[in-house]
């Protein structure tokens, strides 16, 4: 009996698993989002300390939270494509890096943000926020080797070697605040370091930026598997060519 | 609705998550739109997939 993965390693059923899919995750990662922004801004209160302001955490946290996420799947998909060979583990693995790099980027930004009004500067090297900068050059790393090497079996192989030896960052990141001391606050514990009236918004959230991320890689990836086909078919446009060429100079030379 | 003293920091950051998701969406969209026209002019030109109808 086959598997799962077994069953998606085929690009063509892939394509339809995900063209029905996809709509359904975009309307509820939506649904989601629009039902999260209303808590947010009209159903959550002002926290004691942050005032106004940790309103930001709402999109801060799930951008963190993707950032490390993304990165895992990329990892996932690096091991799947160097061990495995799976034939959809690349795609996956190239289709998610630009997303992990805007989602890091993001909380980068809104992490600035929140600090300037909260510690009085947009930015300290700490622990967490120096790693988290490293977790974003590493996804433009990744980025940049796949876009330097012609060769697409040969940058796909380099790049997985590189996502799984930037693995090791992950844990640095979620530890830095416990290992070193840092003006990050520790990690949000979503049982019970967080009021039940803040914990529902960032819950929401944080599910909705997830879904709407896995809607986002089904779509890259659907391109990705397309612009596959576009170069084969023209790779194979350029064989029958050559082929046609080299049988009409043939032919003409037996004549 | 009142967003207190620091209401600038909290609009830019949903400004830059808007305008980052948005650009994301719309980026995605234009390269399938981009893969689909490039495999529908070589299908067309009877360049078709030889292991595949799809």
């Amino acid at each position: 009996m086959q598997t799962i993965m077994q069953r998606l390693a085929n690009p063509t059923r892939f394509m339809e698993l995900s063209a029905r899919l996809l709509p359904w995750m975009t309307a509820v990662s939506a649904i989601l989002l629009v039902w999260g922004l209303y808590l947010v801004f009209f159903d959550s209160p002002a926290d004691y300390q942050q005032g106004e302001t940790v309103r930001i955490m709402y999109i801060h946290v799930p951008c963190a939270w993707l950032s490390m996420m993304i990165y895992g799947l990329i990892a996932l998909s690096s091991f799947g494509l160097l061990v495995f060979r799976h034939p959809l583990a690349d795609v996956s693995a190239k289709a998610a890096a630009p997303l992990g790099a805007a989602f890091t980027f993001l909380a980068l930004v809104t992490g600035s943000l929140w600090g300037k009004p909260m510690w009085g500067t947009y930015w300290v090297w700490d622990a967490r926020l120096t790693s988290v900068l490293l977790l974003f050059f590493l996804y433009l790393g990744l980025i940049a080797l796949r876009s330097a090497l012609e060769e697409e079996g040969a940058a796909a192989k380099l790049t997985a070697v590189l996502a799984l030896v930037g693995v090791t960052l992950l844990p640095i990141i979620k530890f830095s605040v416990n290992w070193w001391n840092t003006l990050h606050q520790p990690s949000t514990d979503f049982t019970s370091t967080i009021d039940p009236s803040m914990r529902l918004p960032l819950l929401v959230m944080a599910v909705a930026f997830t879904l709407m991320f896995f809607a986002m890689h089904l779509k890259a990836m659907r391109n990705e598997i397309l612009r596959r086909r576009v170069k084969a078919l023209r790779t194979q446009a350029v064989a029958g060519r050559d082929r046609f060429a080299t049988d009409g100079a043939t032919q003409g030379a037996a004549e | 609705m009142d967003l207190g003293p620091h209401a600038a920091f909290i609009w830019i950051s949903y400004a830059a998550v808007t305008v980052t998701v948005i650009g994301l969406i719309l980026w995605l969209l234009a390269d399938g739109w981009k893969q689909r026209a490039d495999l529908a002019a070589l299908e067309r030109q009877g360049i078709k997939r030889r292991a595949s109808n799809s």
